[in-house]
C-alpha cells in the first residue's frame, strides 16, 4: 500500500548531516554531529550504537522533524510524505486520556476506526484498553508507546532507547514483543541504543558512531537471520564486532 | 505483568486548592450553628438594624412572590456571566501568549502589573465617564478588572506546557483541533479551574458596584435602595439569595466539570 510499492530508492533513510552544533547559554558552539552519513536499506531495522552523549538523539529528533536547525539533508522513506511511527525514551502518552484513546489520536484520518485488537493482543494490552497510562507500569507504558508508532502503519519507526531503565528480564520481554509485531509487517526502522546485546539481538546493520562531535566510524552489517542468533550466534557476532570497532573484551 | 514493575508517576500535580471536601452534615451543621448564633445575637440585641433570620426569611419569600428578587438575580447573574466569560477567553488568550513568548512577556509584564494593581473602583468610574452609563461599560468594566488576574494565572498554566507532549503531536501530526483539545486544554485545565475559582467569585462582588454606581437594576441596584431604606433585612434576603445561586453553581456546574475532567488523576494512594 505504501512503503511497498515503492522502488528499494525510495524507501531507504538516508542520512546526510554536514554539521549540527548547540549553543550554550553562555555562548560557546559545541559541534554535534559533523559528516555524518549513513543509510537504512528498505524494511531493514538498524541500530545507531555510540557512547552516551554522543548525539544520537540528536539525529533521531532531526529524522522526527523536531529539529530544523542543521547543515545537511536526510530523506525519509516515503519522501516527502513520511508517515513516522516514533517511540521517545520516555512513553510521551497523554496521561488525561485511556491506553486506547493515546493510540486511536495518532491514526491518520483515514484509519481511525482501524482495527487495533490484533496489534493490542500481541503486546499484551487488549485487557488495558481503558485503563490511563498513570495507572501503568512503565513496562507497559512503553508497550502503549510501541503500540502507538506501530499502529499508525508508519513508513519508517524511529526509536530513542525504548528499553532504557527496565530491568533486563523485562527489556528482553519487549525486545521480544517489538520484533514479532514488527515481522508482522517489516518497516525501515532505526533505533538508538548503548546496549550492543540489544543491537545483535535486534538489527540487520549497527552503525557504529564516535564520540562527540559524532561521526559514522563503520557499518557492522548482521546477515544471520534473526531466528538463528542463539547464545553462540550472538556471542560470535559480538565478538567479530568488538574486533572490528572496541578493544576485546575483558578476559578474552 | 511483571510485580516488580514500578507505576510511573503523576505527570502533573493535583489541581490547585485540591483537597478532601468535608462530610455533608458537617456542612449543614456549620450553617445551623451559624442560623443559631445569629438568632441569638439578633434576639440578644434587638434593633431594626439587625434582624432575626425568620425576619429575612419572610423579607426574602416577599419579594420573590413580587418578582422584584427573581428579576434582579437574573439580571445580576447574566452581567456575572458575560463578564465571566468576557475576562476568561479575552485573559487566557494575554496568559498564554505572554506565557508562550518570553521577549512579550518581559515588555507587558510592567503593564500587566499596572493593572493589577489599579483599583476596581478607579476602572469602573473612568468606564462609565468614557463610555457612558450603560450595559457595555457596565460588563467591560467588571470584564477588565478581572482580566489581569486571569492573564497572570494563564501564563503560569502556559509556562508550565510539557514540549514532549507537543512534540509528540507534530510527530504523529495530530491536526489543529486536537492538539487544543487533547494537548493545550488538559494540561491548563487545573489553572484554568483555579482562574475560573478566584475569578466568579471576584467578579460577582464587582458586579454589584458597577451595578450600584450607574444601573437601574440587579441586586446591586436594589442593595443601593435598601440601604437609603435602612432596610437591612431585605440587604441581607439579597445578598444571602445570590450566594446561594452562586454556590449551587459550584457544586452543580463547577466541581461536577473539574471531577470529569480530572478523573485521568489517580486517586490518592
Amino acid at each position: 500500500m505504501n512503503a511497498h510499492q515503492h522502488a528499494g530508492a525510495a524507501a531507504r533513510l538516508e542520512v546526510h548531516v554536514e554539521q549540527k552544533s548547540f549553543s550554550s547559554a553562555t555562548g560557546e558552539r559545541i559541534d554535534v554531529l559533523r559528516d555524518l552519513h549513513f543509510d537504512v536499506p528498505e524494511n531493514r531495522f538498524a541500530c545507531i550504537f555510540g557512547p552516551s552523549g554522543c548525539g544520537k538523539t540528536t539525529i533521531l529528533r532531526i529524522l522526527m522533524g523536531l529539529d530544523g536547525d542543521y547543515g545537511g539533508s536526510v530523506r525519509l522513506p516515503n519522501w516527502p510524505d513520511p508517515r513516522v511511527g516514533a517511540v521517545f525514551q520516555e512513553p510521551t502518552l497523554l496521561p488525561w486520556r485511556s491506553v486506547e484513546q493515546n493510540i486511536r489520536l495518532a491514526l491518520p484520518g483515514h484509519r481511525k476506526d482501524a482495527n487495533l485488537d490484533l496489534l493490542l493482543e500481541i503486546l499484551g494490552l487488549d485487557h488495558l484498553r481503558s485503563f490511563y497510562p498513570g495507572e501503568l507500569s512503565l513496562g507497559l507504558a512503553r508497550r502503549v508507546a510501541i503500540a502507538r508508532a506501530l499502529a499508525i502503519e508508519p513508513d519508517v519507526l524511529l526509536l530513542d532507547e525504548p528499553f532504557v531503565s527496565l530491568d533486563q528480564a523485562l527489556a528482553q520481554q519487549l525486545r521480544n514483543l517489538l520484533l514479532s509485531v514488527w515481522s508482522e509487517r517489516p518497516t525501515t526502522a532505526l533505533m538508538v541504543t548503548h546496549d550492543l546485546d540489544e543491537a545483535i539481538m535486534l538489527s540487520d546493520r549497527i552503525i557504529v558512531l564516535s564520540p562527540r562531535p559524532a561521526k559514522v566510524v563503520g557499518v557492522f552489517d548482521i546477515t544471520v537471520p534473526r531466528r538463528e542468533r542463539d547464545e553462540k550466534a550472538r556471542d560470535d557476532l559480538r565478538r567479530s564486532f568488538r574486533k572490528q570497532f572496541l578493544a576485546p573484551e575483558p578476559g578474552s | 505483568m511483571m510485580a516488580e514493575e514500578k507505576p510511573l508517576g503523576r505527570p502533573l500535580g493535583r489541581s490547585m486548592g485540591e483537597q478532601a471536601a468535608a462530610p455533608i452534615w458537617m456542612v449543614l451543621l456549620s450553617f445551623a450553628a451559624l442560623l443559631v448564633a445569629w438568632q441569638l445575637g439578633a434576639t440578644l440585641w434587638p434593633t431594626r438594624s439587625f434582624p432575626p433570620p425568620l425576619l429575612v426569611w419572610q423579607t426574602f419569600l416577599g419579594e420573590m412572590a413580587s418578582g422584584d428578587l427573581p428579576y434582579h438575580l437574573a439580571i445580576t447573574l447574566w452581567r456575572v456571566a458575560a463578564s465571566f466569560l468576557l475576562a476568561m477567553i479575552i485573559g487566557a488568550a494575554i496568559g498564554i501568549f505572554l506565557g508562550m513568548h518570553r521577549r512579550a512577556d518581559q515588555f507587558f509584564n510592567p503593564w500587566l502589573i499596572l493593572f493589577l494593581n489599579i483599583p476596581a473602583l478607579v476602572i469602573i468610574v473612568l468606564a462609565y465617564i468614557w463610555f457612558g452609563l450603560n450595559e457595555a461599560a457596565a460588563i467591560g468594566a467588571v470584564a477588565l478588572n478581572k482580566i489581569p488576574n486571569v492573564a497572570v494565572t494563564m501564563r503560569e498554566g502556559a509556562r508550565a506546557l510539557d514540549p514532549r507532549y507537543a512534540e509528540m503531536a507534530s510527530v504523529y501530526r495530530f491536526g489543529g483541533f486536537d492538539r487544543f483539545r487533547h494537548i493545550l486544554m488538559p494540561q491548563l485545565q487545573p489553572y484554568i479551574a483555579a482562574a475560573s475559582r478566584s475569578g466568579i467569585s471576584l467578579i460577582w462582588k464587582i458586579v454589584l458596584v458597577v451595578e450600584l454606581m450607574g444601573r437601574s437594576n440587579g441586586v446591586g441596584f436594589q442593595i443601593n435602595l435598601f440601604f437609603q431604606l435602612f432596610d437591612v433585612a431585605a440587604i441581607l434576603a439579597y445578598t444571602l439569595a445570590f450566594v446561594a445561586v452562586m454556590l449551587s453553581i459550584e457544586l452543580m456546574v463547577v466541581q461536577p466539570l473539574e471531577r470529569t475532567s480530572t478523573r485521568w488523576r489517580r486517586r490518592a494512594a
